[in-house]
């Protein structure tokens, strides 16, 4: 008996272990290393000297600039993410006929899985002088400048997230019991008010976990700005790639890091109470 | 409401499409299409530089999605023996690899590997006083381990969802029938839990294949396809990058296709 009992907790051990260490090396020691290094001091030539100061994050606002660009464009990003996926993730839930929906789920998730990069080139491509400003000109307008500008970074944020909005509206619209918009009807509810009363409350929570996962990852987005802003909008993620890989600074670095952390683990919280207040909270599956 | 997500579709796929048609343009310009012609694929895959850089990413997709396809589904299957408490601490790091944002991932990696080789690096010098000792650096270990750590979160994920709505009632069954834990396994779980562990795979491969951010910060002075593509893009718009991108976007297709359909498989082939 006792030797069933140390054999059951072995095989778990050996279960878990390597996905243990796996996280603790490569998730939770580097993440103790930047939250060390960012109360620590530039060393002279460019890396880390002990120390314990503040001074990384005093200094912050050298880099309002990226902080203020990521604060508008993310959340202003995420919102028309949500704004054009919330109709999509509706169609496809409630409209859409049952053969094919299972066709359009997968001609959502598709994109979501497929280079960020090709995808936002694919832009670069389209928005670049010989592109649409090319085609413009054709038919007269000249000049037409679309790449290097915030609308074209905020059209490739929406470009590029966009899936990742419709996938958990649609989880929370699809299992969405519709007696409830029948019950709703019944009672002489208007079409409008059954949709704001029942539909809309009950998928806040994919809302809010859409609109979190978009906000979370705009944080520290790098290839969008760079590639359709052209080095003049920049995120936060700009400034870490020249923190740590150009300038070199990296206790600064870290501190701006940690406060990106930080910043997602509250916008995480708030989505969270804001979801469970108003309704249950759901697992959403990436797939 | 039908004519806005069309719309969102072709939103979705146009932008793709032009540079996959593009990419058989004759002609150098995106602005006029003169004539078909592949010459753009064969001037791509004779770039030595290019060839060796999509070598690097299969390699390191391989490996890295492997690794976690073996891990994550060990852990999953773990997870399932252990106390809510533990699982609740699991869940919430997995999901914090999941979550949270490539850059951070690539940023903490590279301080953390960097100060760990600073240590090593001189301890494995002592050790070999006359020869070369052994040095460790930044390159396909340090990517495949930190594009792993994605992709072991997401394996563990997916084929956890699947061992939550395994039958229990035949597992159950196997035992009374006195069939040994490790046949129960080998007949009835793996069975089941097998599309989803294909599926994982599949779709660590692409992450990896795909990932450009969290490998500019750890691969030294090795270089992946997307790290490549993205100083190429840099430097300009060519009709070589249409067709490198056209491939990339084949082969993720093909693999997420083929993922959804083995999660979506009702029946396991045994």
């Amino acid at each position: 008996m006792r030797s069933n009992v140390l054999r059951h907790h072995l095989l778990t051990a050996l279960l878990l272990g390597p996905a243990t260490a796996w996280l603790v090396v490569f998730l939770v020691l580097p993440f103790v290393a930047i939250a060390v290094f960012s109360v620590g001091e530039r060393a002279p030539e460019g890396g880390y000297q002990a120390a314990f100061t503040l001074a990384q994050y005093a200094n912050l606002p050298a880099r309002a600039t990226a902080f203020w660009n990521t604060m508008v464009l993310a959340p202003a990003g995420a919102l028309a993410c949500l704004l054009v996926a919330y109709p999509v993730a509706y169609f496809l839930a409630l409209r859409a006929p049952e053969r094919w929906r299972l066709i359009l789920l997968a001609l959502v998730v598709i994109p979501f899985w497929t280079s960020l990069l090709m995808r936002t080139y694919a832009w670069m491509y389209v928005l670049g002088g010989r592109g649409i400003p090319a085609l413009l000109a054709t038919i007269g307008f000249d000049d037409v400048r679309l790449i290097n500008t915030p609308g074209a970074v905020l059209l490739g944020i929406v470009y590029g997230y966009l899936p990742l909005m419709i996938l958990p509206i649609y989880v929370s619209l699809e299992r969405l019991d519709r007696r409830l918009l029948e019950a709703s009807a019944d009672l002489g509810a208007t079409p409008l008010s059954t949709f704001l009363g029942v539909t809309l409350r009950l998928s806040l929570p994919g809302v809010m976990t859409g609109f979190s996962l978009v906000m979370i990852l705009l944080l520290g987005e790098y290839l969008i700005p760079t590639l359709l802003g052209g080095g003049k909008v920049f995120f936060i993620g700009n400034a870490l790639v020249d923190l740590f890989l150009q300038s070199r600074n990296w206790p600064f670095g870290s501190a701006i890091a940690i406060t990106l952390v930080l910043v997602s683990v509250v916008v995480l919280i708030a989505a969270n109470r804001i979801s469970t207040r108003l309704s249950g909270a759901r697992r959403v599956d990436l797939i | 409401m039908r004519a806005f997500v069309v719309a969102v579709f072709a939103f979705l796929y146009l932008p793709i499409a032009l540079v996959v048609l593009f990419s058989f343009n004759a002609g150098r310009h995106a602005s006029e299409f003169t004539g078909f012609s592949v010459q753009w694929y064969g001037k791509a895959l004779s770039n030595p530089f290019l060839v060796e850089a999509l070598k690097n990413s299969l390699f390191i997709a391989t490996t890295s999605a492997l690794l976690a396809a073996l891990c994550g589904t060990a852990a999953a299957l773990g997870l399932a023996r252990v106390g809510a408490r533990t699982r609740a601490v699991f869940d919430a790091l997995l999901g914090a690899a999941i979550v949270v944002p490539g850059v951070v991932i690539g940023i903490s990696t590279l301080v953390a590997l960097v100060q760990l080789f600073g240590v090593v690096n001189p301890f494995l010098a002592s050790l070999w006083p006359n020869d070369q000792p052994p040095r460790l650096a930044l390159g396909y270990g340090s990517i495949i381990a930190a594009h792993g750590l994605f992709s072991m979160a997401l394996v563990a994920m997916i084929v956890g969802t699947r061992l939550g709505s395994l039958d229990r009632n035949l597992v159950e069954a196997s035992s009374d029938l006195y069939a040994t834990p490790l046949t129960t396994f080998r007949s009835i779980v793996l069975p089941q839990i097998m599309p989803a562990v294909i599926a994982g795979f599949l779709l660590a491969f692409t992450f990896s294949f795909d990932d450009f951010i969290v490998a500019f910060f750890v691969a030294g002075a090795q270089t992946t396809l997307p790290i490549y593509v993205f100083a190429s893009i840099r430097r300009g718009v060519t009709p070589e990058i249409n067709a490198i991108a056209t491939i990339v976007l084949v082969v993720s297709v093909l693999l997420v296709v083929l993922a959804q359909w083995q999660l979506r498989r009702r029946k396991p082939s045994s």
